[in-house]
C-alpha cells in the first residue's frame, strides 16, 4: 500500500481526500491504480502514454521524471501529485 | 592588592603584543578586532576591521569568531583595553591573538590607512537593535539590508506581507509592481492595504504603508501589469532579488524568463485554499520554475483564488517565509530553498519538501535553450506550443 497524496486542485475526482491509499509496485501501477478506481482522475495523470507534462510525481521527495518515470520503484514511499499553483492574491 | 598599573603591566606581561609596522603586514589575513566605543569607531577604524565594544566581547565572540584558531589582532585607542581583551580572549581559548601595542592612535601617526565605517544612526542602531545583536546579520548585515533592492510582483495576498517585513527589514528600496486597486475582497489578507484606502492603486497604497512603517524605505511603484513589453524596463532598473507572488501563470513564465536572462534570484510562493508552496530559483545555480514545472495545467486544474478562494492567513505565512528567503539571499546566509519546494498544508498542519532538480533539457536555462525570447505567454499558458 502506498499513501498517495491529492493536490487540493484534484480533489472533487477522488471524493475530497487529501489522501488515498493505492497498490502497485511501480508508479504507473500506483497511477493507474487510481485511474481504475477514481476513472474522472485519469485524463489528469497520463498524457501519450507519460505522466501528464503539468503535474508533478513524486515518490519519497523525488521527482520521477529525474528518476526512471513511470517504471520508478514505489517501495512503500509515499507520493505526493503535484500540478502548478498559480494564485498569489 | 594591585593598583591599575600595577595589573596593566601584569596584563601585558601574558599576552602578545604587536607594533604598528609588523600588524600591518597582517592586514587581509589576521581578523583585525575593535574593541573601542562606538563613537570611537566611527570616526574610523582600521580597514576591514570588525567592531565589538570591550564590554560585549565576552558575550559577542564566539558568535562572531567560531574558530578559536583563527589569528586575531585586537585593538583599541592606544593599547590598553585592547591588553586586558586580549588576555580575556586567551582565557576564552583564543590560541592566536595579539594586542595592538600603541592601538589605533598609533596606528594613525604612522599615516598607515584607515577607513570611516559607514555607520548606522542613532535612530537606525535602535530600529535595528534587534538585527544587530544576531551575529549572522550584524552591522554590516544591515548595511547590506539598506543598499538592498527587492522588487515584488504582486501588491497582493503574498506582497503585502513579504513587502511589510522586508521593508521593516530596512530593505533599503522595494519596487512593487501591481495594476490593480484596492478592492473590498482584498482586505481579508492583503494586509499592506486598509479599508480607508478602498479604490486607490494598491502600489501607492502600499507605498504609504511601508514608509509610514520605515522611513529608510523608497519605494518605487509600477501600476502596471508586468507584460512582455515592460519587463526589460522595470528589471533595468537593477534588482537583487524578485519576490514572485503573481496570481496567474502567464506572469509566472514571464517572470521566470526575465529573471533567467537577467540572471536575479527569484523567491517563488503560491497559494490556493489552505496549501502553499514556496521555493527559491537561482538561475543557472539551481532549477528555474520551467525546471519544476515545464507546462501549467489546463484551466480546469488551476483555479486561481479568486475562484477556488484562500484562507486568508494563508499568504501571511507563505509570503513571510518569502521574505525570509529573501533577507538570506541578500545577506548570503543560511540554506535557501533552492532545490527544494516546500510545502504548506494549514488544515493538515504540515510542512512537506521535494527536491527540485535543474533540467538539462530546460528551453530557458538547459544545455540547448530553444526559448531566447519573450514569447506570447498568453498563448503558451492557454496551451497553444510554440
Amino acid at each position: 500500500m502506498t499513501a498517495v497524496r491529492i493536490p487540493p486542485t484534484l480533489r472533487a475526482e477522488v471524493g475530497g481526500e487529501r489522501q488515498v491509499e493505492a497498490h502497485g509496485a511501480t508508479v504507473r501501477e500506483v497511477l493507474e491504480d487510481l485511474a481504475r478506481r477514481y476513472p474522472a482522475l485519469e485524463q489528469h495523470l497520463f498524457e501519450d502514454g507519460e505522466v501528464a507534462p503539468f503535474v508533478n510525481v513524486y515518490v519519497g521527495g523525488e521527482d520521477v521524471r529525474t528518476l526512471d518515470g513511470l517504471d520508478t520503484q514505489v517501495n512503500g514511499l509515499p507520493m505526493i501529485l503535484l500540478p502548478a499553483m498559480a494564485g498569489g492574491r | 592588592m594591585a593598583t591599575y598599573r600595577e595589573l596593566l603591566q601584569q596584563v601585558k606581561a601574558a599576552i602578545d603584543e604587536v607594533g604598528a609596522a609588523d600588524a600591518r603586514e597582517r592586514l587581509g589575513d589576521a581578523l583585525f578586532l575593535d574593541v573601542r566605543e562606538q563613537d570611537e569607531w566611527q570616526e574610523g577604524a582600521l580597514p576591514g576591521a570588525v567592531h565589538v565594544p570591550r564590554g560585549q566581547l565576552e558575550s559577542r565572540i564566539e558568535g562572531l569568531v567560531p574558530d578559536k584558531g583563527r589569528e586575531l589582532v585586537v585593538y583599541c585607542a592606544g593599547g590598553s583595553r585592547s591588553a586586558f581583551a586580549a588576555k580575556s580572549l586567551g582565557e576564552l581559548g583564543y590560541a592566536n591573538v595579539t594586542s595592538l601595542a600603541g592601538g589605533f592612535t598609533d596606528w594613525k601617526r604612522n599615516g598607515f590607512e584607515i577607513e570611516v565605517p559607514r555607520a548606522l544612526s542613532s535612530e537606525q542602531r535602535a530600529r535595528y537593535s534587534r538585527h544587530l545583536l544576531i551575529p549572522e546579520v550584524g552591522e554590516a548585515g544591515q548595511q547590506k539590508l539598506l543598499q538592498s533592492r527587492v522588487l515584488l510582483i504582486g501588491a497582493g495576498g503574498l506582497g503585502s506581507p513579504a513587502s511589510l517585513y522586508l521593508a521593516a527589514a530596512g530593505v533599503g528600496t522595494l519596487g512593487i509592481v501591481d495594476a490593480d486597486v484596492v478592492d473590498d475582497s482584498n482586505l481579508q489578507r492583503q494586509i499592506v492595504h486598509s479599508t480607508d484606502r478602498l479604490g486607490e492603486p494598491k502600489v501607492l497604497s502600499a507605498k504609504r504603508t511601508l514608509e509610514g512603517l520605515n522611513p529608510d524605505v523608497e519605494v518605487r511603484t509600477y501600476e502596471e501589469r508586468l507584460t512582455s513589453e515592460n519587463v526589460e524596463r522595470i528589471l533595468g532598473d537593477g534588482w537583487d532579488v524578485i519576490v514572485d507572488g503573481a496570481d496567474n501563470f502567464p506572469t509566472r513564465y514571464l517572470v521566470n524568463d526575465a529573471s533567467v536572462w537577467h540572471r536575479i534570484p527569484v523567491v517563488h510562493g503560491s497559494i490556493y485554499r489552505f496549501e502553499g508552496q514556496v521555493t527559491v530559483f537561482n538561475p543557472f545555480e539551481g532549477p528555474c520554475y520551467r525546471c519544476l514545472f515545464p507546462q501549467p495545467p489546463p484551466p480546469e486544474l488551476a483555479p486561481s483564488c479568486a475562484e477556488g478562494g484562500v484562507l486568508g492567513v494563508l499568504p501571511g505565512i507563505i509570503g513571510s517565509l518569502q521574505a525570509s528567503e529573501a533577507l538570506k539571499l541578500l545577506l548570503g546566509i543560511g540554506d535557501t530553498l533552492q532545490g527544494r519546494l516546500l510545502l504548506f498544508d494549514a488544515l493538515a498542519g504540515t510542512f512537506d519538501e521535494v527536491t527540485v532538480k535543474r533540467d538539462a533539457a530546460c528551453p530557458v536555462c538547459g544545455e540547448h535553450p530553444t526559448i531566447t525570447e519573450y514569447v506570447d505567454y498568453v498563448e503558451f499558458c492557454a496551451g497553444v506550443r510554440p
